[in-house]
């Protein structure tokens, strides 16, 4: 029973932390490799709101996801956009913009210990006669909710609407009058916000620390290539696969093994199917 | 409309013209002007060593040219073959393991552990990289940003090679110039190695499969074949690095799977110039030692670096390098359009 229960927290970790990736990848074709990085600056400007100025947790997480989601679309506006379609100048921009903010973090005494945020309960459940604590819990709730909200978001509102016609195809969506530039600033923004969103509910259960933010890209990564770049549904499924693989090897092999499923699993589906569970088959775009 | 417009107009420079072909030989003029740049890399290289006197900086200089080894051969198999590879530190970690091994558990001396180690392991790794080749574009850069990080992760978990100590005890090069040398002559014959293997005919069928594998295949040359041997050329380079660098050290550990090993190389690339194969080198003589001077601002100089990689992507992606031949290739004037 202990599988099934972490293995569910696991999974909608998981997915919580790759959906900002998701997002903006499905939306703007853009890897934005500074995701981990976007996910720890919203834990530390929380810290900071709730710690050295004293504001309400509430007041200091919506605040900060605001900073985050500016952050990000300051970066697109600023840098991405001069080299969108360049997909290995994407990913090495980002990536260095992603160090630059955490190593600029580790190098203004944002390290160690002793960074933690508190927990939204102290309550502790028991599920399927496995204590759980409230905050676990609460992250399983809260995250669904956020999945359903921008699922809601996507299919009921007009930008969501032309957010998902930019993903399906961008050339139509500009044909029909969407900004495509505006659309992508809008998912760089929404997706950074994701990001922050996962680690506002994630962070409290241990330390912020830098290297957060590294291990973060890796599962980003890891769930949204086993669910097909670009594929929301998949990205969902594959972070129950991963997680659940995570939770099994961790109870039967050691904790030591939990990092090479992972990335094993994305290893074997790049090489056999690289466009992931759920991806659209475009077999002259990715193999020869 | 009275503004003028401007346009900058390049023209090639007529002692560029002239040695285009065998008329090059005409004059010392012509010769030296094709030969000095290429000399006065090697000489200097060759000088530097009796130049700097500190052992702290010849160190730092043996070190740029390792890492050059590794950029030239990402810039190689990134605009040569079309395989854009962000896992460099896989090549470093398997030549290093190797060579280690051979060391410590056969007894080699390092000046042969070196060279064997460096064969052996470029047929590892191109053999574990073979299922990966058929992939293109950022799917092949992610298999690959994987392979270095799963490699490390295995050593750890299955605590196998030293696990998370390493190897120790690899026994040092002896002398103290000869690694030095060994460093600034590999990388030499490296990259005007593979700058003459690009322009053989083998240069072009490796070029088309960047451009258009599919011609490729139709005029029946096997595509991964020829994708094989490019990352073989580019290990080549790489599992030299790591045998060198585990030798200077005396030490072979995970950190030799680290992230650096890939993401330096592609800087350099960036910086230098990308498509010369001597930009890549360049960059790595600026990089290295740069990073060194920035030592003391400690975690900070990354976020140095990271700006000055963006920068160099988003306004001058052509790198210092072409920049720099253009100059010396052409001349410009403002033309009144």
């Amino acid at each position: 029973m202990d599988v099934v229960v972490y293995g569910v927290i696991n999974s909608v970790s998981l997915a919580l932390v790759a959906l900002g990736f998701a997002l903006v990848y499905g939306i703007s074709r853009l890897p934005n490799f500074a995701h981990g990085a976007l996910y720890v600056t919203t834990g530390f400007i929380t810290w900071s709101f709730l710690k050295s100025l004293g504001l309400n947790y509430v007041i200091s997480g919506v605040l900060a996801l605001i900073i985050t989601g500016l952050v990000g679309a300051g970066i697109y506006r600023a840098i991405l956009i001069r080299i969108r379609g360049m997909a290995i100048s994407e990913i090495i921009a980002s990536y260095a913009i992603g160090l630059a903010i955490l190593e600029g973090f580790r190098y203004w005494g944002f390290k160690g210990m002793t960074y933690t945020l508190p927990t939204f309960t102290k309550k502790t459940f028991i599920l399927l006669d496995v204590p759980v604590d409230g905050h676990r819990v609460l992250v399983v709730v809260l995250g669904a909710f956020v999945m359903f909200l921008l699922w809601a978001f996507t299919h009921y509102t007009k930008v969501g609407l032309a957010l998902r016609g930019m993903a399906q195809d961008e050339r139509a969506a500009m044909m029909l009058g969407i900004d495509s530039d505006l659309m992508a600033l809008l998912a760089m923004g929404l997706g950074s916000a994701l990001a922050g969103i996962s680690a506002l509910f994630l962070l409290p259960l241990g330390n912020i620390v830098v290297e957060k933010g590294y291990d973060v890209l890796i599962q980003a990564l890891a769930v949204c290539i086993v669910g097909g770049l670009g594929s929301w549904a998949g990205a969902i499924l594959a972070a129950f696969i991963i997680g659940f693989a995570q939770v099994v090897s961790t109870a039967y092999l050691g904790a030591k093994f939990q990092m090479v499923v992972s990335l094993i699993a994305i290893l074997t589906v790049l090489i056999l199917k690289p466009s992931g569970l759920f991806g659209r088959q475009k077999e002259l775009e990715e193999r020869v | 409309m009275n503004q003028k417009e401007k346009r900058k107009e390049r023209l090639d420079r007529g002692i560029k013209v002239r040695c285009d072909g065998i008329y090059a030989l005409m004059s010392l003029r012509e010769m030296a002007y094709l030969a000095l740049p290429r000399l006065i890399l090697i000489v200097g290289l060759m000088v530097a060593p009796f130049w700097i006197t500190q052992e702290y900086w010849q160190r730092v200089l043996t070190v740029a040219c390792v890492y050059a080894l590794l950029a030239v051969g990402f810039d190689f198999l990134a605009h040569y073959v079309g395989l854009v590879s962000l896992g460099g530190a896989f090549f470093v970690g398997v030549g290093g393991y190797v060579s280690a091994v051979l060391n410590t558990s056969l007894g080699l001396h390092p000046l042969l552990s070196i060279p064997l180690a460096t064969i052996i392991s470029s047929v590892i790794c191109t053999v574990l990289l073979l299922p990966c080749l058929p992939l293109r574009g950022v799917y092949f850069a992610i298999a690959t940003l994987l392979y270095p990080l799963l490699a490390g992760r295995i050593i750890e978990a299955l605590n196998i090679l030293g696990g998370t100590d390493g190897i120790r005890g690899v026994e040092g090069i002896p002398g103290h110039y000869t690694p030095i040398y060994i460093a600034i002559i590999s990388g030499l014959l490296f990259m005007f190695g593979l700058r003459r293997l690009v322009n053989e005919d083998i240069g072009l069928v490796l070029r088309a499969v960047k451009d258009n594998d599919q011609s490729v295949r139709a005029s029946g040359i096997n595509v991964t074949r020829y994708k094989a041997l490019g990352v073989f050329l580019c290990a080549l380079g790489g599992c030299f690095a790591g045998a060198s660098l585990v030798h200077i050290y005396m030490w072979a550990g995970i950190s030799l799977f680290a992230l650096d090993f890939s993401i330096l190389p592609i800087a350099a690339t960036v910086v230098g110039g990308a498509y010369t194969l001597v930009g890549p080198f360049l960059g790595c003589l600026i990089l290295v030692p740069a990073s060194e001077f920035l030592r003391e601002f400690g975690t900070l100089r990354i976020v140095f670096y990271s700006f000055i990689l963006l920068a160099f992507i988003v306004l001058k992606s052509e790198g210092l390098f072409n920049f720099a031949q253009r100059k010396y290739h052409q001349f410009e004037r403002w033309v009144e359009v």
